[in-house]
């Protein structure tokens, strides 16, 4: 349970808010980040943490797009479907993925390695078009480097092409 | 000020600049902290920035310092500070590079801005999306902490500020600063009506201002420089200062570029980001993120600052200006777009909520082939009954993609109920974009 494995962590979290509620979306990253979703006990043991009923913290779980209520692929791709990466190519990008892995938006690999989702807007306008697989963006997609990226992913978990601290244009870029 | 001298993106564009505490310093940071703390007043520092004419960076553009001028000065309880790094508007992408390249400069206009309101408790809402950003900035504030520039006394100064990271999930509309105050307490992201304002019921009812990011790192240059110097960059009166514009789309060289407010929307297309990429002519460019109307080559010699946008029937708004060429269809940029909005609407107010799946499900069908020409009447009336009835923005926002592209391209609407189909672009093509709606 989360209370026994993060007790100080916990503490720590409770202690930044004069109400306990708040400390809602915070326990949840927490829950979620050790089991990669929010299981209804895990929901259950926050709602008693925080002295709130099981019902309103589901009901706050489902407002939010990156809560996941149930088991999701190792690799979550999430494609950013919004005008300014539409205009640049949203529709190629989900055309390699798909001819790389076989799946389309909404579907999971067999080997339940990769989840691939639709998404909006994800701050990366200039760079589309762009995918984050989970904690990591991956932008100026071509069909090489997506075939690269879920090579990596698959072989090593990771891969280098993911973009660092943001910068666009690069200064040494930009002609002014 | 010479027409292109950097202010927010300086720091960041010097060769080995790396955003640490450390670099930060070494170009003047924190100067601007010695210079007030425990030397200048509360109130001075906010008529300072009343006078510099900053306005808000979010999309609203509202005078900063009045803002921090509505927190009722005898207030006895505790106040709060919210800096708005819920970045999320379609089309802008500055605040993330703000936040993970110099995020040191956003820390101590936070501080400033703590100080002027007399607030010793201060969040950072940062959008779920934003991992390696919220990364950052947790080491940034530890770095501040043991140098003495956030805890119980900074700079020995008697002031104490603590800065908390909160990390929002995953909804557009929690950068509305109401619905940011309903999540930030631990609630589903919906807007308050308002009055009041969360200047005097904010954060757990008590008195708060929220600030977006690059707003805020506007604070230190303005207390280093004065507020002569900066009330003199831009259009004054109304448009101080620069702005961060987030150049997307089919333009050359799109990207992040800092620019006195002031220049024409030809300048910052066709000058700094290049042009068109390819050999298309212009036909359409959002001026300033999603919520803001369509523009079009007529409107190239508008100049980018608060009023001019706004006198040609568009907003500002954000920043993130989205080029469109020649072939782009629009009623299928419209559709876009509406997805967006019907996603992203919290769900509180019935006409916001109906009316974008009502306005998407409409504009699917104009595109796919099935309209009427009824039903381009029926948008309008959604519009007219969306419009200025709902609790928060949002309502007007969803509709302006519909009423300017209606406005401007008609005929292309027009065109798709006459061959019932795009004219622009063959149907299969969108056969992947649709799954998994």
């Amino acid at each position: 349970m989360l209370i026994e494995k993060h007790k100080d962590k916990i503490a720590t979290i409770l202690k930044r808010y004069p109400e306990k509620r708040a400390a809602l979306l915070p326990l949840l990253w927490l829950s979620q980040e050790e089991q990669g979703y929010l299981s209804e006990a895990a929901m259950k043991e926050i709602a008693g943490l925080l002295g709130l009923t099981p019902p309103q913290v589901y009901e706050t779980v489902t407002f939010y797009t990156m809560l996941n209520r149930q088991p999701i692929g190792k690799h979550h791709i999430q494609v950013c479907r919004s005008l300014m990466c539409a205009l640049v190519g949203t529709e190629q990008l989900l055309g390699w993925i798909h001819a790389k892995l076989g799946i389309k938006p909404g579907q999971t690999t067999p080997d339940g390695l990769f989840t691939l989702s639709l998404v909006e807007c994800l701050a990366s306008c200039g760079t589309g078009p762009m995918m984050q697989v989970n904690d990591d963006y991956y932008e100026q997609l071509t069909q090489e480097k997506v075939n690269r990226i879920l090579d990596d992913l698959k072989r090593e978990g990771k891969c280098p092409l993911a973009t660092g601290p943001f910068m666009f244009p690069l200064p040494e870029e930009v002609k002014r | 000020m010479p027409k292109h001298e950097l202010l927010l993106l300086k720091n960041m564009s010097q060769p080995g600049y790396t955003g640490s505490l450390a670099d930060y310093e070494r170009a003047g940071g924190y100067q601007a902290l010695r210079k007030v703390l425990g030397k200048i007043a509360p109130a001075d520092i906010i008529e300072m920035v009343k006078k510099s004419g900053l306005r808000g960076r979010g999309g609203a553009g509202f005078p900063t310092g009045v803002k921090w001028s509505f927190i009722p000065k005898d207030h006895p309880g505790p106040r709060y500070l919210i800096c708005n790094a819920d970045e999320s508007e379609p089309g802008t992408f500055k605040d993330r590079q703000l936040m993970e390249r110099d995020p040191h400069q956003m820390i101590e206009g936070m501080i400033l801005a703590a100080y002027a309101i007399s607030a010793h408790t201060a969040y950072i809402y940062i959008r779920g999306e934003f991992v390696l950003g919220a990364k950052i900035l947790e080491n940034a504030l530890a770095e501040a902490y043991r140098a003495g520039y956030l805890g119980p006394n900074i700079l020995r100064s008697g002031f104490a500020l603590d800065i908390y990271m909160h990390r929002g999930a995953g909804a557009y509309i929690c950068g509305e600063e109401t619905a940011l105050l309903e999540s930030l307490e631990g609630k589903r992201g919906l807007p308050r009506i308002k009055p009041p304002f969360p200047a005097t019921h904010g954060l757990f009812k008590l008195p708060t201002v929220v600030n977006n990011v690059e707003t805020l790192a506007n604070v230190p240059h303005i207390v280093n420089r004065g507020s002569e110097w900066f009330a003199s960059i831009g259009s004054p009166p109304k448009s101080t200062g620069t702005r961060i514009f987030c150049l997307s789309g089919h333009v050359k060289r799109p990207g992040n570029y800092e620019v006195p407010m002031g220049i024409t929307f030809r300048e910052m297309i066709y000058d700094i980001a290049g042009g068109m990429r390819g050999d298309k002519p212009l036909k359409a460019f959002i001026p300033g993120g999603a919520s803001a109307t369509f523009m079009i080559p007529e409107h190239l010699d508008v100049k980018m600052d608060f009023d001019s946008v706004a006198q040609a029937g568009s907003m500002l708004g954000s920043g993130g200006v989205t080029v469109m060429e020649e072939g782009t269809c629009m009623v299928w940029a419209a559709e876009n777009l509406l997805h967006f909005f019907n996603h992203e609407s919290c769900g509180k107010c019935t006409p916001c909520r109906e009316g974008s799946l009502w306005l998407l499900q409409i504009l699917r069908r104009i595109d796919h082939g099935k309209g009427k020409m009824d039903d381009l009447a029926t948008l309008l009336r959604l519009c007219g009954n969306i419009a200025g009835r709902t609790v928060c923005a949002f309502g007007d926002a969803e509709i302006a993609p519909i009423t300017s592209t209606l406005q401007y391209f008609r005929d292309e609407y027009e065109a798709h109920i006459r061959e019932q189909g795009c004219p622009f672009r063959p149907q299969p093509a969108r056969e992947l974009i649709t799954v998994g709606h």
